[in-house]
């Protein structure tokens, strides 16, 4: 099975979060692969939607898509309809999870995908938004997975492009984002959530061997420390394989990849791919 | 907070002619209508179902000051940068693509504040242009609220006559030109579209002037045989410019993937040489050719077969 990667570790903890018979709005990269293998572990129900105008896709394992606009991303849908539909369905409440990455967070959540520095004369001009505002705005739980490192957990984002918790309290409700909270935020070394008074990010879970005193040291702000601290399972082999085998392709023959009735999409209500 | 009013775009379509006519056209008379200054809104997203014919001759004809709009950018934002052709970007996201990093070009231009970059959010720019394609100066959302995002485009909210709850009020956008690219489409501009629609039908309607290119120019018959697959009407059409490969090396849905070698290409130039990079890309790609049939000649027809064999394997042919 070799070396779980910080990648794997963190898709497949995500993952575990996703339940069956919801609706995950997904982001590409991490989210859009930890989506894919619950829907090849527990959750066969799961429906992915992409920002792209695509709802309900299979995705050809070892063609991921790098863009949610693209025909890769298409791949066996069972819809497709134009981008601002889609935000609508996430607006109208329909979207159980909103599932986001993160190049900066801060304490309440705050997520800054738009300038390092001052907006006036930015010192990097990162690429922008796209959908994550109005995912964070309109899912009605929004799940964060990033890796764990004190320059992307920092106290107060240099510029807020996708509120959280804002200045914490009821400071969200307040701003008029009368739905969507944060649910989970995962790393390769822990699981976070938000305490439901002040909504600061608090350490929920421990990847296996991690300690505490090492979640802080990588975190750029007093991290709160829940009551009964889990321990989170280590991967098992079939889910990094399934992992692996969607993002690499199928295994030569006699591999550990799938099981033959998974890869046809046995489990399935709907084909895996076009018919 | 655009030239055009919504109410001005209005008495405009009233005054207008809407003959049934042959609005058939090359891309460079097409690009010949926009007028330096003027708010160009590209449709596709990001490197999906771009109209790149009609973006390079726009290119090859070196406008000024103009002001760009579309639901995620890619590097055709830095070719009209670097072409000096480019005051304003209005979008939520610029760069090619997670893999090929930021956009050095574009860093350069906004981060010396040679251009400005206005950020919307995604759906923000969706309402922007649903609310000037329905004829209306706004419209009420629960996105964006809170953010800077907001705070930094003056962004207005607006409280529920009937309930009193706070929404955004998402202005409309109504953009000089419309440049989109379809399937198929007649001589008299009825527009039919495969796959996904990106915002491209709210951006035809909501812009003054559109033009469609399209990879088949097909009778009216064939147009009426499948009147569903209609996405614009010819009533919503300026002009029709045949435009085979007319997104490439973006992707055509069902028809050919993207040529994610292209991009590497021009990535690699643009990180080590900045706008001359992205310059000397224009001059060896759009200049050298006197239309797009050159640039499609250049990539030559086995690179365009194995794009084609991409979409086929994704469409289960």
């Amino acid at each position: 099975m070799g070396d779980v990667t910080a990648e794997e570790l963190m898709a497949i903890t995500a993952s575990r979060l996703l339940a069956d018979h919801k609706v995950v709005f997904a982001g590409v990269g991490m989210p859009l692969l930890a989506s894919a293998v619950a829907r090849h572990m527990h959750a066969p129900h799961l429906t992915i939607v992409l920002e792209g105008g695509i709802i309900g896709t299979s995705l050809l394992p070892g063609k991921l898509p790098i863009s949610t606009n693209e025909m890769r991303a298409a791949y066996g849908a069972q819809m497709l309809t134009d981008i601002t539909d889609v935000f609508l369905y996430a607006q109208r409440g329909y979207f159980d999870y909103g599932f986001l990455g993160a190049a900066q967070v801060d304490m309440y959540g705050n997520i800054n995908t738009s300038v390092i520095g001052s907006m006036d004369r930015p010192r990097v001009r990162l690429p922008g938004s796209g959908g994550a505002n109005d995912i964070i705005s309109l899912c009605n739980e929004v799940l964060i997975v990033t890796q764990h490192e004190p320059r992307r957990f920092v106290e107060r984002v240099d510029f807020i492009t996708s509120p959280g918790y804002l200045s914490g309290g009821d400071s969200r409700a307040r701003a008029g984002l009368a739905c969507g909270r944060l649910g989970a935020v995962v790393t390769d070394l822990a699981l976070l959530d938000f305490e439901p008074a002040s909504r600061r990010m608090r350490l929920r879970g421990l990847q296996a061997g991690v300690t505490a005193g090492q979640v802080r040291e990588q975190t750029g702000f007093d991290l709160l420390v829940g009551g009964d601290i889990e321990e989170l399972v280590p991967p098992s082999a079939e889910e990094l394989a399934i992992y692996r085998e969607l993002r690499d392709g199928p295994p030569p023959a006699g591999g550990d990849g799938m099981t033959d009735a998974k890869r046809a999409g046995a489990a399935d209500p709907v084909p895996a791919g076009p018919a | 907070m655009e030239q055009v009013t919504v109410l001005a775009a209005r008495a405009e379509q009233e005054a207008t002619g809407r003959p049934v006519a042959d609005k058939r056209m090359t891309a460079e008379d097409a690009a010949g209508l926009i007028r330096d200054g003027d708010h160009v809104a590209i449709g596709g997203t990001l490197y999906s179902r771009t109209p790149m014919a009609l973006v390079f001759a726009l290119l090859r004809q070196r406008r000024r000051h103009l002001a760009v709009s579309r639901p995620l950018a890619c590097y055709e934002i830095e070719l009209f940068l670097a072409t000096g052709a480019l005051d304003r970007i209005v979008t939520s996201w610029v760069g090619i693509g997670l893999p090929w990093g930021l956009a050095p070009v574009f860093r350069h231009y906004v981060e010396r504040g040679e251009a400005r970059y206005d950020e919307w959010s995604h759906l923000a720019m969706g309402l922007r242009y649903k609310a000037g394609a329905m004829g209306v100066p706004f419209l009420p959302s629960l996105t964006m609220l809170g953010s800077d995002l907001a705070g930094a485009l003056g962004l207005q909210t607006v409280d529920c006559p009937y309930t009193g709850e706070q929404l955004a009020a998402v202005p409309a956008l109504n953009p000089d030109v419309a440049l989109i690219h379809a399937h198929r489409a007649d001589m008299f501009g009825n527009v039919q579209v495969d796959g996904y629609r990106h915002m491209d039908a709210d951006i035809a309607k909501a812009a003054r002037k559109v033009i469609v290119s399209a990879e088949r120019i097909v009778s009216p018959e064939e147009i009426a045989a499948r009147p569903d697959q209609t996405m614009l009407p010819h009533f919503a059409v300026d002009a029709v410019v045949a435009a085979p490969h007319g997104s490439y090396p973006h992707e055509c849905y069902g028809l050919y993937g993207p040529d994610f070698e292209h991009f590497t290409a021009y990535a690699a130039a643009a990180k080590e040489r900045g706008p001359a990079g992205a310059l000397r890309y224009v001059e060896e790609n759009v200049d050298r050719h006197a239309s797009f049939d050159g640039f499609i000649a250049a990539a030559g027809p086995e690179r365009l077969a194995a794009l084609a064999a991409d979409a086929r394997e994704l469409m289960g042919r």
